[in-house]
């Protein structure tokens, strides 16, 4: 798949030949910068696409939760009938899944999206436009995973097997609705969202960055998604592989999990956790990124042990490839593998306990502001500490025979990840909402909606603990009178509500705040509003379109506070520049940017419709199949800068990304052919 | 990794002075394009899928059936081979195509690409005709266990193959439409770097499955 015609345009017209009309697939002229919905429809820049990960997290973070309110309030009393058996399945089914891998993965994404870029000093990422086909990929996937709910029947099609969906369990023969196809395929499509987004974010950060600035220089939260992209370069081709063996089993009569032939059980477990256990810290390690930003900003001190917090996060990445079966340990793997899996287990504790004291260290003596994105960002050390405690008592196998499939895993990992990662990512809202949006988000209403969201979550998740030791198992539809689980139970219900109100405030403070702030009635944020370290503030609130009016040479670790802030002959810190000195105030609009494109959206929407075309009819994958194809294939013919651009973005001067941009489609469009 | 700290590939303004200074353009901060390391990028994430294949082949190679065929009686190695040396051989035209492509030799350059794509798809004919010599020895997809993750593995190796051929016979029409040319060497040899991870691991695949049964 060559791409050729990218060299002609901007060459031939700085030669000063007429303007070519450049046509890719000879039907289409490319879609102009503009607004409104278009400008986000085909949008290839970084920020556009970060923003709408994290609106359709947060959206499917909402759906989501109103499933988990369902289930709270089927539990709030025993004997409850407000969902059958059948619905109660599919609705835990349906929120585990919607939550890891519609809510947690993307908002990991939207900070990975928005911020790498701007933190390297880069203009954008490596491929833009794969970024784009990334997300609507993602999108696609997730809402063709959703429509489940409803085709065939009111929760008649969702999937019914638990996120992981343990094999021969989820065979034809056990789960005859069609929710597991649309479990595998909805993943499979979303796991090549989580792909290509990989490859690209990767490629930027070895390839993207301003100069001086070395990987040790990186910022942690950087550094953190970076080890989240090659975790998921690396776990998602393994999941690929468990969900198309799934997926064939299911559709084409494969035996993969036909214990009737000799198939091993086992196989799924493997393969799911081999990718499922790197997942956990694919989906933690964003928020611990975000809170290496927040903490040092607010306690004004830089990171304390900044290699340490660096090589703990790399031994996070590797060891956690050697710990998947003790999610297995009541499968029957034997006693070897079962002690070697406790101690590798007990193990990782170790780079996140470094982790944890570092954080603490670094708020050590430092002046620390609480404002709403500290107080998150501190509930995280917390509230990671207790879950991170509970899971080192799974590591002990003996005890974890005991707790198995009981309320205390459920109350054990919802306090890493919602403990952990929501918290996380909230604060994250808090901190960079003015960054991205150019209006503070209420500092008041931020910090009753967190009290709300700590307290509730507390509530919900904290009686679990004492349920599962009770012996309550997990997933079961309702209970009886008089095991001593009524009360717990109702509280977490009336904790979960809770939960449910802090989000709604939250929601409710954007649109106060952006009233507000449209209103006049609150102070421009300025590039700087936290006294923040990292390059991102270096730029105007909102971010311009073309991120950085010049390029940053960049020569030690928190380059831009060191640009604000000196030491006088006492050795005492004082100011040396406002921001407003040091930052670009965006008003340098002579920068070349990659246009936007039609092809990645168009090349996405294939993929549910083949999806769809799987399980009811298989003339459909032909109609997705065209769409894929001729996406990529206009998308390959396509230079990644539009000659006929018209208005100020229109110059040669990118580089890099110009001369490859268009041509990493090639190497990238084969994959999703191939592998899927 | 070394880092090689070069020239920032987002200049900061577009005056066409300094845009046209071609030779520049393709530097960033490892000194290899985004294009090629996003290539070996996404084949070290293929690895893995074609790991977990292999895995799981390697666990099921022996599950059959007491009157079915195992791998042993199955596989006509003679046959196999032949058409691993026909697809190692391509490995080396893809090379002599890229260097003709460097030479600017346009006209090898598209006899070897062409050779390249024949030879590659005469290994997926082979494939072909060998699934149904076995189907017709009453190996078929469901059979058992053997076919099943036989099948499976062989069958994505063979698309890979067949993904390769397409983008070979792409860049063989730009040619035809005369839009190849050494300026964009780096379009094939990234196309190449696939091809040649194809090859490999059908090196894999033949010593693991057909070679060891025996």
């Amino acid at each position: 798949m060559a791409v050729v015609e990218e060299e002609q345009a901007p060459l031939e017209l700085e030669s000063g030949e007429d303007q070519i009309t450049e046509r890719p697939l000879g039907a289409f002229t490319r879609p102009g910068g503009g607004g409104g919905w278009r400008s986000w429809l085909f949008t290839v820049d970084h920020k556009k696409i970060g923003i709408m990960y994290g609106a359709a997290g947060l959206l499917f973070f909402i759906i989501g939760g109103i499933y988990a309110l369902f289930m709270r309030l089927q539990l709030a009393r025993p004997n409850n009938s407000i969902l059958s058996a059948e619905t109660y399945n599919q609705v835990f089914t349906m929120h585990g899944v919607v939550m890891i891998f519609l809510a947690a993965i993307p908002l990991g994404a939207a900070f990975s999206n928005y911020l790498i870029p701007l933190q390297i000093g880069a203009r954008d990422v490596a491929f833009p436009r794969l970024n784009a086909f990334s997300f609507w990929v993602f999108l696609g996937g997730g809402l063709f995973l959703l429509t489940s709910m409803f085709i065939g029947g009111w929760w008649e099609n969702a999937p019914d097997g638990g996120w992981f969906a343990y094999s021969p369990n989820t065979g034809v023969l056990f789960s005859p609705s069609k929710g597991i196809d649309f479990f595998a395929l909805g993943l499979q499509i979303t796991g090549i969202a989580s792909l290509v987004g990989a490859i690209n974010l990767i490629v930027t950060v070895l390839n993207m960055r301003s100069p001086g600035m070395t990987l040790m220089k990186m910022p942690v939260l950087t550094w953190m998604l970076f080890i989240v992209q090659l975790l998921l370069l690396f776990a998602m081709p393994v999941i690929s592989v468990a969900l198309f063996l799934l997926t064939f089993d299911r559709l084409f009569d494969a035996n993969f999990f036909n214990v009737a032939q000799g198939a091993d059980p086992l196989l799924w477990q493997h393969l799911f956790w081999i990718f499922g256990h790197p997942e956990v810290y694919i989906l933690i390690l964003p928020s611990f990124g975000v809170i290496s930003e927040i903490i040092p900003t607010f306690s004004r001190k830089p990171i304390f042990g900044y290699p340490f917090m660096i090589f703990s996060g790399i031994a996070i990445g590797f060891m956690g490839w050697g710990v998947w079966a003790h999610h297995m340990f009541a499968s029957g793997i034997g006693p070897v593998a079962v002690a070697a899996f406790s101690v590798s287990t007990m193990f990782i504790a170790v780079p996140t306990g470094v982790k944890i004291l570092n954080w603490l260290a670094t708020m050590w003596g430092g002046r620390i502001r609480f404002t709403t994105p500290m107080l998150y960002a501190t509930s995280v050390v917390a509230m990671f500490t207790i879950g991170g405690l509970s899971g080192v008592t799974h590591s002990l196998a003996a005890a974890d025979t005991q707790q198995t499939d009981t309320y205390y895993i459920v109350a054990h990992f919802h306090y890493v990840i919602f403990g952990g990662i929501i918290l996380g990512f909230f604060g994250g809202f808090y901190f960079w909402w003015p960054k991205m949006f150019g209006y503070f988000l209420s500092e008041k209403i931020g910090k009753s909606s967190f009290w709300v969201m700590v307290i509730g979550f507390n509530l919900t998740f904290g009686p679990m603990h004492i349920l599962g030791l009770q012996g309550m198992s997990r997933r079961i539809q309702t209970y009886s009178e008089g095991q001593g689980f009524d009360l717990w139970n109702l509280v977490a219900t009336i904790g979960a509500f809770l939960i449910a109100v802090a989000t709604a405030m939250f929601i409710a403070n954007v649109f106060i705040s952006w009233r507000a702030h449209r209103a006049g009635k609150t102070p421009a944020p300025g590039p700087d509003p936290w006294d923040a370290r990292s390059l991102e503030w270096m730029t105007a609130s909102p971010v311009p379109e073309h991120n950085f009016d010049e390029t940053i040479e960049v020569e030690r670790q928190d380059e831009f506070w060191h640009r604000k802030w000196g030491k006088d002959e006492t050795g005492r810190v004082v100011r040396r520049a406002t921001a407003e000195e040091v930052a670009h105030d965006g008003s340098n609009t002579n920068v070349h940017l990659p246009s936007p494109s039609y092809w990645p959206i168009v090349a996405a929407l294939g993929l549910p419709i083949i999806g769809y075309g799987l399980i009811y009819n298989l003339w459909l994958c032909v109609v997705g199949g065209l769409f894929v194809l001729g996406g990529l294939y206009g998308w390959v013919f396509e230079p990644v800068d539009d000659p006929n651009a018209d208005g100020h973005h229109d110059h040669e001067a990118h580089g890099t990304s110009e001369e490859t941009g268009a041509e990493e489609v090639d190497g990238n469009s084969s994959e999703e052919v191939s592998v899927d | 990794m070394e880092i090689v700290l070069r020239r920032f590939p987002l200049t900061e303004t577009a005056t066409t002075e300094t845009s046209n200074d071609h030779s520049e353009d393709h530097v960033s901060t490892l000194g290899v394009s985004n294009d090629k390391l996003g290539m070996w990028v996404f084949l070290g994430s293929d690895c893995l899928l074609f790991g977990g294949l292999i895995s799981t082949y390697m666990l099921y190679k022996d599950r059959i059936g007491p009157d079915d065929l195992g791998p042993e009686e199955m596989f006509d190695i003679p046959f196999t081979s032949v058409s691993s040396f026909v697809l190692l051989m391509s490995s080396l035209t893809v090379v002599l195509a890229i260097t003709a492509l460097r030479r600017n030799d346009i006209r090898r350059c598209r006899i070897w690409l062409l050779s390249t794509a024949i030879l590659g798809a005469i290994f997926v004919g082979g494939q072909v005709y060998e699934f149904t010599v076995f189907y017709r020895e009453g190996l078929g997809y469901t059979t058992n266990l053997f076919g099943t993750s036989f099948f499976t593995l062989t069958g994505f190796h063979g698309v890979h193959v067949s993904v390769g051929i397409i983008m070979l016979m792409s860049m063989y029409i730009q040619s035809m439409r005369g839009k190849l040319t050494s300026e964009n060497e780096e379009k094939l040899e990234i196309i190449g770097l696939y091809w040649h991870f194809v090859d490999v691991v059908w090196i894999v695949i033949f010593t693991i499955v057909y070679l060891f049964p025996q």
